[in-house]
C-alpha cells in the first residue's frame, strides 16, 4: 500500500483548508521559480522521466505528448487546455481535486504552459460540476491575488489561467470536441489529423491535457521524475487516483499506487465487496468504456494498463465499478448503452445509428425479448461501430457490449429462455424493476 | 432522444440584467478577440439562471445579438447541450443520475419517490416546485446514488433522506447539499484508509480546519477542541460570494437553504456562532459509564454513523439526550447540520421511554 | 509529389490532395454521402473508408491528404487498399446503419433513380436488414416554398447546412439536437431564403430535400436531358434541360468551372413554370383596339400595310434583355434595309458604347479572374441579385480572406463582409483623389478590381461615371498589360445585351437610343416601333407608335402590341448568348415553341420577305457566316476573346461631370427581372415571401432588434 508520504493530493477528501494558504502548507508552490528557471527542456524531461501516462482515459505518456508542440512560436499563440469534462460513468476523482486540491492544478498549469510556450490555458469544466467550478474559480483569484499566475506574476514567465465550462455532454471529454466546444460550438470531435499539437484552439497549437496529468507535475518535478517513476511498475508509473463506485461497503476516491491489486484496493479502501469478496460477479476497472472483468479474473489482478490489456480491458480513468452477484448485468450494460446513445454527438454515422441500435437490442435482451441469434448479431453490430468512428466513443460504445457478450453470454441465453418459454411478462421472467 | 421539448409559452423578450451584462462582457474577455463566440455556452447558462431554470427562444436570439453569431447556430449549442432546458422547470430542478453506477446503488428507488411525489419526467408539479429528470452521469459516482437540485448535488441518498430532502425543500426548510451520510466528500464512510499520517500536515498550523463528518480521529478531536469547523453549506456558500455576480433563478427562485444566496453567506455563520457556543453544548461524558454506552441505535435517526459522532461529544446513553435543554438540541442540530431532524424525530421523547426500559430491545428499526 | 501504392499499383500523386481524390485517380471508385469537391470536409458518413496498411484503424479517404500518410519503416510507399475485405465490410455495415433508420420509401421518392444512397446500397449494401427496432420518424420542416423536406430521409450528412454557410453565405439552416435525434433545420422553422438555395436539392445525397415544385413529376429516366444556357442573369450558366412530351420539367446546373462551377440560381432552376404560362402561341393583330388571333399571313399582311412606304427615320427597333445574337442581328439588317439608324439594345439607358472597345462593356477580369483578385471595388451594383453564382465565387475569396470588397452604391446584404464606402459618385471623386481611405487599399493591392454596375450608368451622368470608373482604374493599377490583368469589369443583368452590342444593335449615325424613341413616339415621331422582346421600358410612353411585339409572353410590350409575332422561349431555341465576360454560348433547343410561335430569327427573316426587303440568309448556318463577319469573336463559342485594354485608357478622358444622387440598384426584385419570371406562379410566391420577410426585417430593425445575418 502507498505510504501517506508518496501520495499528492493530501487534501482529497476536503478535511483541510483547501484555500491557498492550507495548500501552501501542505507544500503547494513550493520552490516554483526556482523551477521554471531551469527551463522548459528539463520541465519535459522531467516529466518523461517520471513516466507519467495520461490521466483522462487513453494513457499517452505526458512528457512525449508535450514534447509534440512546436519548439518556436510560428506567431500562432499556444495553449493549454486543461480538460475537466468528468464524464465517464464511474469516474469522480478530477472533482476531487479541482474543489480540495485546485492550488496543485493551478501550479501545474503553470507548469505545463510554460513547459509547451504556452501563456494561456483554459480548463473546461463539465456544466454540471457548479460547486466545482466555484471553488476552483476562487483558488484561480486567489493565486492571481498572490501573483503567483497572471502577466507580471513572481515567476517571471506571463500565464493567464481562465475557467470555461460546459453545459451537458460527454463527448466534450474528447480532446476536439473539447475545443469545439471551447470554440462556442457543438462538441463534436474533429478529424485527425491535422492534431491538437498543430492546429487545435483558434487554429493555434494546443495541447489537451487531463486534470490529474497535470496536478502531479507539481509534485513530479519537486520530488523528481525518478521519484514518481519507482512508484507503480514500468511503463505504468506513479500514483493514480482511484474511484470505486457500486457494490461495495465504502465507495470512494483514493490516490493509489499503480498496480495495486484490485482484491486489495477495494478491500483496504472500499470496505471490500459487498457481500465479500466471494459475492463478487463482475468489475468495470476503468469506467463505463472499457470492457467488464468478471469475478474468476479478478482475483489477482493488477490495476494498472498493462495488466488489465491482459485481460482484454483497461485501465482507462481507474474508475472501479463493482458489480456483486445480485447484478443484472444485462441491465447494468444495457443501461450504459442508453448513455452512450444519449452522448453520441451525432456527428458520423456508426455511432449515430449504431449506439441507438444496440441499447434498443439489449433493452429487449434484459426482458429476454430476442432471438439467441441476435445475440451475434449485436456482437457483429458493436464490431461495425468499433474502429468506423471520428472519434473513441463508437468504440467506448462498443467495448461494454463486446465484454458483455464475452463474459455473459449464458446470462443472456438463459433470459432468452425464459422468456421464450413463457413470454408473459407477469411470469417467471425478472423484468427490469 | 429527440429534440428535447420546447415551451409552447415564449416570452417576448429577453434582457440580461445589469450585473449580468457586466459579468458576460467579463466572459467575453477571456477569449480573443474575434473569438466572442467562445462565450456562448457560459452566456446562455447565465440566461438560464436568471431565466428560473429555463432558457427562452428570446435569450438565444439575444445571445446571438451578443456574439455577432448566427442564430441558428446559437440554437445548435442550445439543443446539443442537454443542460439547457428548453421549457420551465419547477422551482427544484431534480436531475437524478441514474447511470449504471448510480443505478447499482439503488437510483431506481429514488426514481420511485420522484415518480410518487412529482410525477413523470419534465413535468412540473402543480405547486410549481418541483420537475425532475432522468439524466447521465453527473460525476460523483462514489457518492451513489445522487441528485443534482438547481445548482448543487445532494449525494448518498436513499429512498428515506431523499424523501426527508423533498419534504425539507417543500416546507422551506434549510438543506445542506453534499453527502447525506455525514461523510465529507468520497472519503471511505467509516473513516478514510489514506491520509492519516499526521506529518503531512505538520505545516498547516492554526489554519487546520476540517470537515464535520467521516474524517479521522484527529480531525474529530480538533472539533472536539472546539475549532472552526465548517460544512459543507458553508463552504459551498464561501464559494458562492467569490462570485457574488450570480444570480440564481430571481428572489421567488431561491432554493431556501441552498446557501446560494449572496445574503445568506454574511448572516449564517453568525448565527451558527451563536448556537454554537459552548453553554449549549450538552454536557458530556469523557467515556461510557461502566465502560458500557447504551445502543444509541435504537433511536430512530441514529444510525452506527452518528453514534460514534455522538460518542465523540462524549453522549455515550439515553438519559443523557434525554435530558437535553432545547438549547442543547439547537446545538447539536447545528453541529450535524440536522435542519430540526432531532426534533422532527423525536429524539428526546424516544430517549425518555428508552431510558426507562433500560433493557436491549430487538427493534433495529433506526438502522438507516 | 508522394508516392503511393493504390490496389496494388505504384503511382506519383499530386501534393495536397486528399487520399479520396488520389484513389479516384488511380481508377479505384470511392463511395462517398458527404464529401462534396466544393464543400469543406466532414468526414461524417464514414462511407469512404480506406485500409492503409500499417494504420491501426480505417482511414476516411476523404479526410486524409496523401502528404499525411508515412511512408514504411524501409521506405516503401504508403499501401492503400480500397476493396478489402475490411473495407468492405466497413462500407456495407455504414450502409446498413444509414439504412436503419431510413424509411426505405423509394417508390415514392422523387430522389429514386438518382439516388446515392440507392445507388450505394446497390453497389456496396448486402440486401438484406437486420434491425428489427421501430424506425426513427423526423418532422418535416417547412423550409422553403422551393424545397420539399422529408427529413426522416435524411442521413444527417450536412451538406445542405455546409452548402448554406460556406457559399451561399446565408447561417440559416442548422443541424440541431445531437446523436440520432439531430435534426436538420431552420432558425425556429423558419423559411430559408437564398438566391442559392436550391442548390442543396442537388447536393442531398437522399430525398430529404427535394424540389417541391417537382415534386411526383416524373422519373429521371422518363425524360429527355437538353444541354444549354441559362439566360435569367448574364452569367451563362450552363444547365440541363430535362422535358417530357414537349414539357420543360426541370432545369438542372451543368458543371462548368470556369463560369457556374455547379450552382444555378433559384430564379434559373425554379423558372420553369414560366415557360408554359402566359405564352404567345400564335400571332395576334389588334383590331378595334382588341388584341385578335390570326395567322402569320395575316400579321405579316398587317405590318406590311403599316410600312408601306415608310421613312426609315420613322422605324425604330428596340431588342430586349432575353433577344438571342441570330434574331437581334436579323432585326439589325432589317433595319438598315428600312434606312433607319433607330436600333438600340440598352433598354435601361445606360450610357455603355463601343467606343471604348469591347472591353469598355465587359467583365474583363472574367470569372476565373476573381480568384486572383485581392480588392474588388464595387460600383452601383449588387451581385448577389444581378449575378448570385459569381457573387458566391466573390464570397469565397472574402471568406478565405484573400478579397476585400468595397461598396460604393445602395447598402446591400452581399453576404460577406465588405467596406461600405458611400452611396454615389461623390465617393468615387473621393477615392480617385485619395481623400477616401480605401484609396489606400486599392493603391497597396496587387490585383485590384472594379465592377460597374448597370445602376451606376444608367443615369443622366452615366458617361460620367463611366469615365470616372475608366480613371480609377487607370490610376490604381487595375489595367496591367504586362501582368495580363485587367480591372476594369461592367456587370451586365441581361442575358441578351453583350451580344446585340457585339454586333452592332446601337443607334447609328443620326439614330435615336431607347430613351430617344420613346421620346419621338410621344411626340409622334416615330410611326412603327419594333420590340423584339422588349418589356423592361416604359411602353405607355409608344401609345402613338405602331407596334410590332415579337416575343414569347404576354407581358408589357405585347400588353401595347398592334401587332404580335409569337417567338420562341430561351428552352425552344438554339442560339448564341454573350455573357457578361464576353464569353458566346449557345443554347440547344429542348421542346419546340407552342402553337404557331416560331424560332425568332426566321420570323425576322420571313417578315423581311413580306415587306420585300428579303435577308441574305436562309438558314441558320448562313446566318451565323454572317454574324461572325461582323463579330468574329462570336464564333469561338464557349471561348473568351482577350481585348485589347489600351481602349479603355480612352474611357477616362472624358468629362466628368457627376450628379450627387446615390446610385440605385439594377434590379429591385430579383425574383422578377424578365417576362418569364413574370409569368412564373414560383417566382411571384418567392416574390411575395422575399417581401414580407423584408418587412418583418424591417420591422424588426424598428424595434431596435437586429439581426446580423440572412
Amino acid at each position: 500500500m502507498l505510504s501517506d508520504k508518496d501520495r499528492i493530493f493530501t487534501n482529497l477528501y476536503g478535511l483541510r483548508d483547501s484555500d491557498l494558504k492550507g495548500a501552501r502548507a501542505r507544500g503547494a508552490w513550493d520552490g516554483t521559480k526556482a523551477m521554471v528557471e531551469k527551463g522548459e527542456d528539463w520541465i519535459i524531461d522531467e516529466v518523461k522521466a517520471s513516466g507519467l501516462r495520461g490521466r483522462g482515459g487513453a494513457g499517452f505518456p505526458t512528457g512525449l505528448k508535450w514534447s509534440f508542440m512546436p519548439k518556436q512560436s510560428d506567431g500562432r499563440p499556444h495553449y493549454l487546455v486543461i480538460n475537466a469534462d468528468e464524464s465517464e460513468p464511474g469516474t469522480c476523482k478530477d472533482r476531487e481535486i479541482m474543489r480540495n486540491d485546485p492550488q496543485l492544478l493551478i501550479e501545474g498549469a503553470l507548469y505545463a504552459s510554460f513547459a509547451m510556450r504556452a501563456n494561456v490555458a483554459y480548463i473546461y469544466v463539465r456544466g454540471e460540476f457548479i460547486l466545482e467550478r466555484k471553488r476552483l474559480q476562487a483558488a484561480i483569484d486567489e493565486a492571481y491575488a498572490a501573483n503567483l499566475i497572471g502577466k507580471n506574476n513572481v515567476h517571471g514567465y506571463p500565464f493567464d489561467l481562465y475557467l470555461h465550462h460546459g453545459a451537458g455532454a460527454y463527448i466534450c471529454g474528447e480532446e476536439t470536441a473539447l475545443l469545439e466546444s471551447l470554440e462556442g460550438r457543438k462538441g463534436m470531435p474533429r478529424l485527425k489529423p491535422p492534431f491538437p499539437a498543430n492546429v487545435g484552439l483558434y487554429g493555434a497549437p494546443t495541447t489537451v491535457n487531463n486534470v490529474e496529468s497535470i496536478a502531479v507535475v507539481p509534485d513530479i518535478l519537486r520530488r523528481g521524475g525518478s521519484w514518481f517513476a519507482t512508484l507503480g511498475k514500468p511503463n505504468n508509473a506513479g500514483t493514480k487516483l482511484f474511484s470505486i463506485s457500486g457494490h461495495v461497503n465504502n465507495p470512494c476516491n483514493v490516490e493509489e499506487e499503480m498496480g495495486i491489486p484490485l482484491r486489495e484496493l477495494i478491500e483496504k479502501h472500499a470496505g471490500g465487496v459487498r457481500g465479500g469478496w466471494d459475492n463478487l460477479l463482475a468489475v468495470i476497472p476503468g469506467g463505463s468504456s472499457v470492457p467488464c472483468v468478471p469475478a474468476d479474473q479478478c482475483q489477482d489482478l493488477a490495476m494498472d494498463f498493462d495488466s488489465l490489456l491482459e485481460v482484454k480491458s483497461g485501465l482507462g480513468t481507474a474508475a472501479v465499478i463493482v458489480m456483486d452477484k445480485s447484478t443484472d448485468m444485462i441491465r447494468a450494460i444495457a443501461r450504459l448503452a442508453y448513455f452512450y446513445k444519449h452522448e453520441s454527438c451525432g456527428q458520423c454515422t456508426p455511432c449515430r445509428e449504431g449506439t441507438g441500435w444496440m441499447w434498443r437490442v439489449l433493452e429487449r435482451m434484459v426482458k429476454g425479448e430476442a432471438d439467441i441469434s441476435e445475440i451475434d448479431m449485436l456482437f457483429d453490430v458493436s464490431k461495425q461501430i468499433e474502429g468506423h468512428t471520428i472519434c473513441a466513443l463508437g468504440d467506448a460504445a462498443a467495448w461494454p457490449v463486446q465484454g458483455l457478450i464475452r463474459h455473459f453470454r449464458p446470462v443472456i441465453e438463459q433470459r432468452i429462455e425464459e422468456f421464450t418459454k413463457n413470454p408473459n411478462p407477469q411470469g417467471a421472467v425478472k423484468a427490469a424493476e | 432522444m429527440s429534440v428535447r421539448p420546447v415551451s409552447n409559452n415564449q416570452p417576448d423578450s429577453f434582457e440580461f440584467t445589469e450585473q449580468n451584462i457586466a459579468w458576460a462582457n467579463e466572459q467575453i474577455a477571456k477569449y480573443p478577440a474575434d473569438k466572442q463566440a467562445s462565450a456562448v455556452i457560459p452566456l446562455l447558462w447565465r440566461a438560464q439562471e436568471q431565466h428560473y431554470g429555463w432558457l427562452p427562444e428570446a435569450a438565444i436570439k439575444k445571445i446571438a445579438q451578443m456574439l455577432d453569431m448566427a442564430p441558428i447556430r446559437v440554437t445548435e449549442v442550445a439543443t446539443f447541450y442537454t443542460m439547457f432546458n428548453l421549457a420551465p422547470v419547477g422551482k427544484f430542478f431534480i436531475q437524478l443520475c441514474g447511470t449504471t453506477p448510480c443505478l447499482l446503488r439503488g437510483s431506481d428507488e429514488l426514481a420511485k419517490v420522484l415518480k410518487k411525489r412529482v410525477g413523470g419526467q419534465n413535468q412540473v408539479s402543480e405547486d410549481g416546485l418541483f420537475s425532475w429528470l432522468e439524466v447521465e452521469c453527473l460525476g460523483a459516482c462514489a457518492n451513489a446514488p445522487m441528485v443534482q437540485i438547481n445548482q448543487e448535488y445532494f449525494e448518498d441518498l436513499n429512498a428515506e433522506n431523499f424523501t426527508m430532502l423533498l419534504d425539507d425543500l417543500e416546507a422551506g426548510r434549510d438543506v445542506t447539499p453534499g453527502p447525506q451520510n455525514d461523510r465529507s466528500c468520497s472519503c471511505p464512510d467509516g473513516g478514510a484508509t489514506s491520509l492519516t499520517d499526521a506529518s503531512l500536515y505538520a505545516n498547516e498550523g492554526d489554519s487546520a480546519s476540517s470537515g464535520v463528518a467521516a474524517m479521522g480521529a484527529e480531525a474529530l478531536s480538533n472539533i472536539a477542541a472546539g475549532s472552526t469547523a465548517y460544512s459543507g453549506t458553508v463552504a459551498a456558500s464561501t464559494f458562492v460570494s467569490a462570485e457574488p455576480a450570480l444570480v440564481s433563478f430571481d428572489d421567488d427562485h431561491q432554493m431556501k437553504g441552498v446557501s446560494s444566496a449572496p445574503e445568506e453567506t454574511t448572516s449564517q455563520p453568525t448565527e451558527r456562532g451563536t448556537n454554537t457556543s459552548d453553554d449549549a453544548k450538552p454536557t458530556g461524558l469523557s467515556q461510557a459509564r461502566e465502560g458500557a454506552s447504551d445502543d444509541l441505535k435504537r433511536i430512530t435517526g441514529v444510525g452506527p454513523k452518528l453514534e460514534s459522532t455522538l460518542h465523540s461529544l462524549g453522549i455515550f446513553h439515553f438519559d443523557q439526550i434525554a435530558g437535553w435543554s432545547a438549547d442543547n438540541v439547537a446545538w447539536v442540530d447545528e453541529y450535524l447540520s440536522f435542519r430540526g431532524r432531532i426534533d422532527r424525530e423525536g429524539w428526546i421523547d424516544q430517549a425518555k421511554v428508552m431510558a426507562q426500559e433500560d433493557g436491549p430491545s430487538d427493534d433495529d428499526k433506526g438502522d438507516v | 509529389m508522394p508516392k503511393l501504392i493504390i490496389d496494388g499499383a505504384e503511382m506519383d500523386v499530386e501534393d495536397g490532395l486528399t487520399l479520396l481524390q488520389a484513389c479516384e485517380q488511380a481508377g479505384s471508385e470511392i463511395p462517398r454521402f458527404c464529401y462534396h469537391e466544393r464543400l469543406s470536409i466532414a468526414g461524417n458518413c464514414r462511407m469512404c473508408l480506406v485500409e492503409v496498411k500499417g494504420m491501426p484503424k480505417l482511414a476516411a479517404s476523404c479526410a486524409l491528404g496523401v502528404n499525411d500518410l508515412r511512408p514504411g519503416p524501409e521506405g516503401q510507399p504508403p499501401e492503400i487498399l480500397t476493396t478489402s475485405p475490411l473495407v468492405q465490410k466497413a462500407r456495407s455495415g455504414t450502409l446498413e446503419f444509414l439504412l436503419i433508420n431510413h424509411p426505405l420509401d423509394c417508390p415514392i421518392c422523387d430522389q429514386g433513380g438518382e439516388c446515392d444512397l440507392q445507388d450505394q446500397a446497390v453497389a456496396f449494401g448486402v440486401g438484406t436488414s437486420r434491425y428489427d427496432e421501430n424506425k426513427r420518424a423526423i418532422e418535416n420542416r417547412n423550409i422553403s416554398p422551393l424545397i420539399k423536406t422529408i427529413m426522416t430521409r435524411c442521413i444527417s450528412c450536412t451538406r445542405c447546412v455546409r452548402f448554406m454557410t460556406e457559399i451561399a453565405g446565408v447561417e440559416e439552416l442548422g443541424q440541431i439536437g445531437r446523436g440520432e435525434g439531430a435534426e436538420i433545420t431552420t432558425y425556429l422553422n423558419k423559411g430559408m431564403l437564398s438566391e442559392l438555395s436550391g442548390n442543396v436539392v442537388d447536393i442531398c445525397p437522399v430525398g430529404a430535400l427535394t424540389h417541391r415544385p417537382f415534386a411526383f413529376t416524373a422519373r429521371p429516366w422518363e425524360m429527355k436531358k437538353t444541354e444549354s444556357i441559362d439566360v435569367m442573369d448574364a452569367q451563362g450558366a450552363h444547365i440541363r434541360i430535362d422535358t417530357r412530351g414537349g414539357k420543360v420539367l426541370r432545369i438542372l446546373p451543368r458543371e462548368n468551372d470556369a463560369i457556374n462551377e455547379e450552382w444555378i440560381t433559384d430564379k434559373t432552376r425554379f423558372v420553369c413554370d414560366g415557360l408554359k404560362n402566359q405564352r404567345l402561341d400564335t400571332p395576334y393583330i389588334k383590331k378595334n383596339g382588341k388584341l385578335r388571333p390570326a395567322t402569320w399571313a395575316q400579321a405579316f399582311e398587317a405590318i406590311s400595310k403599316r410600312m408601306n412606304n415608310i421613312d426609315g427615320n420613322r422605324f425604330a427597333a428596340i431588342a430586349g434583355d432575353l433577344a438571342a445574337v441570330e434574331e437581334v442581328f436579323a432585326l439589325k439588317t432589317l433595319s438598315d434595309y428600312l434606312g433607319s439608324p433607330h436600333i438600340d439594345c440598352r433598354t435601361e439607358n445606360c450610357s455603355l458604347s463601343p467606343d471604348g472597345g469591347r472591353a469598355g462593356y465587359l467583365f474583363n477580369t472574367t470569372i476565373v479572374g476573381l480568384d486572383k483578385a485581392d480588392v474588388i471595388l464595387m460600383i452601383g451594383t449588387d451581385p448577389r441579385s444581378e449575378a448570385s453564382v459569381m457573387n458566391a465565387r466573390i464570397r469565397r475569396g472574402v471568406s478565405t480572406g484573400q478579397t476585400r470588397v468595397g461598396l460604393v452604391g445602395a447598402q446591400v446584404d452581399l453576404s460577406y463582409d465588405h467596406d461600405y464606402l458611400g452611396a454615389g459618385p461623390q465617393t468615387l471623386v473621393d477615392i480617385l483623389e485619395g481623400k477616401h481611405e480605401f484609396s489606400e487599399v486599392l493603391k497597396t493591392a496587387k490585383n485590384p478590381m472594379l465592377i460597374v454596375g448597370e445602376g451606376a450608368i444608367a443615369r443622366s451622368d452615366g458617361r460620367a461615371v463611366l469615365a470616372l470608373a475608366g480613371r480609377l482604374a487607370n490610376d490604381f493599377g487595375m489595367i496591367c498589360e504586362e501582368d495580363d490583368w485587367n480591372g476594369f469589369n461592367i456587370l451586365h443583368t441581361a442575358a441578351g445585351r453583350v451580344g446585340a452590342m457585339d454586333i452592332g444593335f446601337l443607334p447609328g449615325e443620326g439614330g435615336l437610343d431607347t430613351n430617344g424613341i420613346l421620346a419621338a413616339s410621344e411626340t409622334g415621331n416615330m410611326e412603327v416601333v419594333y420590340l423584339l422582346g422588349a418589356d423592361e421600358i416604359d411602353v405607355q410612353r409608344l401609345a402613338n407608335s405602331f407596334v410590332i411585339y415579337q416575343g414569347s409572353h404576354g407581358d408589357n410590350g405585347a400588353a401595347i402590341a398592334d401587332v404580335i409575332l409569337p417567338g420562341a422561349a430561351y428552352s425552344e431555341k438554339t442560339a448564341t448568348y454573350v455573357n457578361f465576360e464576353g464569353r458566346p454560348q449557345m443554347t440547344m433547343r429542348a421542346v419546340f415553341p407552342p402553337g404557331e410561335a416560331r424560332e425568332d430569327w426566321t420570323i425576322i427573316r420571313a417578315l423581311s420577305q413580306a415587306l420585300g426587303k428579303t435577308l441574305p440568309y436562309d438558314n441558320s448556318m448562313e446566318l451565323r457566316k454572317q454574324i461572325y463577319e461582323v463579330a468574329p469573336q462570336l464564333a469561338a463559342i464557349g471561348q473568351i476573346t482577350s481585348e485589347p485594354i489600351s481602349s479603355l485608357r480612352e474611357l477616362s478622358h472624358e468629362a466628368i461631370r457627376i450628379q450627387p444622387t446615390p446610385f440605385v440598384l439594377a434590379i429591385d426584385d430579383f425574383y422578377l427581372t424578365n417576362p418569364v419570371t413574370r409569368a412564373s406562379v414560383i417566382m411571384a410566391e418567392m416574390s411575395t415571401l422575399k417581401q414580407e420577410m423584408n418587412a418583418e426585417q424591417a420591422a424588426a430593425n424598428s424595434k431596435g432588434m437586429v439581426q446580423t445575418h440572412g
